[in-house]
């Protein structure tokens, strides 16, 4: 079966989902732009959108259409190549016009599982709840006649576990986008131990013409990114419990917040980032990745005591921050909140103390400014210079966090679940949009 | 081309801000003024100077594609709304896609020569950012033939002059025509920063050349030309009133604050043929000669000139095809200095299309307002000194590739 054959019948599962969503997205497109070169001309594509509720697949539909609009008025030069024979499209309007409704055309919504039974390829971006993820591949598996090959977006789970438990003979990779799969360039593509070549040699192409930057990774739960994030997580909320005695709940998850983006130069702080993720996702991973790993703590006490108080970020459904540890106002932080009084404080009413408590903040712009900067090399360095020599309790939690974000990219090709260091980087670098590796000779 | 039977002058110009990216006030997804507020501005702009709407006898306002950008034909019906004194006298509206302003402004011209009017009140306006840029691109593509729009490019008129451009660089060279396009660039932006009106007058980038010089992609594009060789997509109007000797004592505006139109020349090409040669700008050629000998003088008498460069390499053509410099040699005048504000040709002096903005329809007005300004000293920072022995002030006003051409001699008057 051709890499265009595989394409002609796919289904995703939890396609209304926030990543589901896009993978449907990206994989349309790509079906829609197979069709219209002349050898996929008379083929018929299809992708079967399916998701629980009628209204989740409504909004699906709706953010699709504006989706694909956005990606046709991006791509106009290249359509008005692909439908070039097409004498009735003329201006700009009517090609994208027609691309849209050429894309959409390919996506059946669905709330049954039961077209999936007729995919060649079936992406799955379900809860990330290894039991569900099971059940449902394995009944895929039985009765689907066609031996599907599963792309699992799981960013736990390890792969081996779910081809073995749910029967899968290596018909299955770990595909792992980032959110928004639509924007993020970032692919981490996890192969088990059995996973069969062709499905691995399919899902390189499949994410070059996607136009995504691949990093592999071992088949170890929660993978380079989560590795990364989670640990991230557990060493800010540890000193957050260290700071809370000489500062306050309130104020220390506020300076670890504010170590992590504008002294780290991130562009989001470590709490803002869990809010973005959602706190109960957040948890959810660190509990599937425990399961794994006997060895390593990965419990936070801080995300279950949120939780206990619904405290629960994410987003709303057109995409802004819902309040979560932190308060959001036009997507700026504004509060804390504070399970004790069990309300927000403004950041304002103690940001000046807690400010001249870390002492003068060496000047440096922000990351929107860096990321992009040709000259951040240079930038990167005199800063961390600075902070180096710098003795103010700012600098030093810095440095802190600096290291301990290295130690934990290290340990991560240490234990094997990165191929490199330059990967544990590239990760960072492109699924969370650092402006630098975490791995670096800055502080030493 | 006979020379005129009756003096004409031009005077009190007014222009709106041109309004697109680029201006720190300009934000696309907020409500902007509209069609009618940009006439309304510049039309009441100048009858202030005028001495109010009872001193004129005829109106003309000049727009491309209302009809499409803003849903709206009809625009002579708009002369009332700017004041109440403009019912019940004579309006037109006159459409030559990016020409349209010049034509306003010959419409202008004609009634004053032929005695119906000695006041003409002439407006040039276009409010493009009603829509996004590509699809922007289709409405401006009916400046081509619409037979040719199914094989242009997505960007139509980029692709024409990027086409031009490729010709261009095959014939001559590519090194230093891009680097001379670069010139161009930092020039109009230059002279843009010195009129608060123009739409690049916030633009502080330090090296506009070096920036210039960026690569263009026809994956994502065109092939030869950069969004820096473009003009961008802009909002504004532009007025001016148009009088005989008579009517310049009714407006009680002395002649030294007029400028005199000294000859020029209007020519026509057939929308349907492609151009005879890609590197030559043959119908601008045919314009500035008519305009010229209607006027009785030479190029070497102009003292400054706006032209149409609604694309850096529509420039370099254009010095060309008004003699400035032979075939091929366009881009070492321009890299010599001769067109910067301080050299002894400068051009564009208030940023041209690229640096002060296309409101495609007011641009030949903007043309003229910006000669009014310069030959009678009223320019304010963008103010160049000129020549005694070239005192002479040219427009080129271009609509289409090369199809609708308007080139106008000035005086002082």
């Amino acid at each position: 079966m051709t890499y265009e054959e595989r394409l002609q019948n796919v289904t995703v599962l939890g396609a209304a989902g926030k990543m589901g969503s896009g993978i449907l997205l990206l994989t349309a497109l790509e079906m829609a732009d197979l069709n219209l070169k002349p050898e996929g001309k008379g083929k018929k594509f299809v992708i079967h959108a399916i998701d629980i509720s009628h209204e989740a697949l409504r909004g699906l539909m709706k953010y699709l259409r504006a989706q694909v609009l956005k990606a046709a008025e991006k791509k106009i030069v290249a359509l008005r190549s692909l439908y070039k024979d097409h004498s009735n499209l003329i201006e700009n309007s009517e090609i994208i016009d027609q691309y849209v409704a050429d894309v959409i055309s390919l996506v059946m919504p669905s709330t049954s599982t039961e077209p999936a039974l007729e995919s060649f390829l079936i992406f799955e971006a379900i809860k990330e709840d290894p039991e569900l993820k099971v059940k449902i591949l394995s009944y895929l598996n039985t009765n689907n006649p066609n031996q599907p090959w599963f792309f699992t977006n799981t960013s736990s789970i390890p792969i081996g576990v779910l081809d073995k438990k749910a029967k899968l003979g290596g018909r299955i990779i770990g595909f792992h986008f980032y959110n928004p799969p639509a924007v993020q360039k970032l692919v981490e593509m996890i192969a088990a131990k059995d996973t069969l070549k062709e499905v691995q040699e399919f899902a390189m192409t499949y994410a070059k013409n996607l136009r995504k930057v691949v990093v592999p990774s071992n088949d170890v739960a929660g993978f380079i990114g989560n590795g990364h994030f989670m640990r991230d997580i557990l060493y800010a909320t540890r000193e957050v419990e260290k700071l809370q005695k000489e500062l306050g709940f309130v104020e220390a998850v506020y300076t670890m917040n504010h170590i992590s983006q504008d002294y780290l130069i991130r562009p989001m702080g470590i709490f803002q980032l869990i809010d973005y993720v959602g706190v109960d996702v957040c948890s959810y991973i660190m509990s599937v990745m425990q399961s794994y790993m006997k060895e390593e703590a990965l419990h936070c006490p801080l995300l279950d005591q949120m939780l206990a108080l619904n405290v629960k970020g994410g987003q709303f459904s057109d995409g802004s921050q819902k309040d979560g540890i932190l308060k959001y106002e036009k997507g700026k932080v504004i509060g804390v909140y504070d399970p004790d009084k069990k309300d927000y404080l403004m950041i304002a009413d103690f940001q000046h103390k807690v400010n001249e408590k870390l002492g003068p903040m060496p000047a440096v712009q922000p990351w929107k400014n860096i990321v992009n900067n040709p000259g951040k090399e240079e930038i990167l360095k005199d800063y961390f210079t600075t902070i180096k020599n710098a003795t103010s309790p700012g600098a030093e939690l810095t440095k802190a966090y600096a290291l301990k974000s290295c130690e934990i990219g290290i340990q991560l090709v240490t234990s094997k679940v990165a191929f490199s260091e330059k990967d544990v980087n590239t990760v960072l670098l492109t699924g969370f949009f650092h402006a630098y590796g975490p791995i670096n000779d800055y502080l030493k | 081309m006979k020379k005129l039977r009756r003096k004409v002058y031009m005077v009190a110009g007014y222009n709106t801000v041109s309004m697109g990216t680029g201006r720190k006030e300009f934000n696309p997804k907020k409500e902007r003024p509209g069609l009618e507020e940009y006439i309304k501005e510049a039309g009441q702009g100048t009858l202030k100077l005028i001495g109010g709407a009872k001193n004129v006898d005829e109106c003309a306002i000049g727009n491309f594609m209302a009809s499409r950008f803003n849903k709206q034909a009809n625009l002579a019906g708009f002369f009332p709304y700017i004041d109440e004194g403009l019912r019940g006298k004579p309006a037109i509206r006159v459409e030559g896609a990016c020409g349209t302003g010049a034509l306003a402004l010959v419409t202008g011209i004609k009634s004053v020569l032929a005695e119906t009017a000695e006041v003409v009140l002439v407006i040039g306006v276009e409010v493009q950012n009603t829509v996004k840029a590509i699809y922007g691109a289709d409405i401006l593509a009916g400046a081509g033939w619409f037979k040719e729009r199914k094989d242009g490019h997505a960007y139509f008129f980029p692709g024409q002059f990027s086409d031009r451009a490729g010709a261009y660089f095959e014939k001559y060279g590519r090194d230093k025509t891009r680097k001379a396009f670069a010139r161009w660039y930092r020039n109009a932006i230059e002279n843009a920063r010195l009129c608060p009106t123009a739409q690049e007058f916030h633009n502080t980038v330090t090296d506009l050349e070096a920036q210039a010089m960026m690569e263009p992609n026809g994956k994502g594009f065109v092939d030869h030309l950069n969004v820096f060789d473009c003009s961008k997509v802009s909002d504004g109007a532009s007025a001016i009133a148009v009088v005989s000797e008579e009517g310049l004592k009714r407006v009680g505006i002395p002649r030294e604050q007029a400028i005199e139109v000294i000859g020029f020349g209007q020519v026509e090409e057939d929308l349907t043929q492609k151009p005879i040669d890609q590197t030559e700008l043959s119908t601008t050629r045919l314009a500035v000669k008519n305009a010229l000998e209607s006027a009785g003088i030479t190029i070497d008498q102009v003292g400054t000139a706006e032209i149409h460069d609604c694309f850096t390499v529509a420039g370099v053509m254009a010095i060309e095809a008004m003699g400035l410099a032979d075939p091929g040699k366009g881009p070492d005048f321009i890299l010599e200095g001769n067109t910067a504000r301080e050299g002894k040709f400068p051009i564009n002096t208030t940023g041209g299309l690229i640096g002060w903005g296309h409101p495609t329809g007011a641009t030949g007005v903007h043309q003229a307002v910006t000669i009014l300004e310069q030959l009678t000293g009223k320019a304010g920072n963008s103010q160049i000194k000129l020549s005694p022995d070239r005192p002479y002030g040219l427009s080129v006003n271009m609509g289409g590739n090369d199809k609708t051409l308007v080139s106008i001699v000035y005086h002082r008057g």
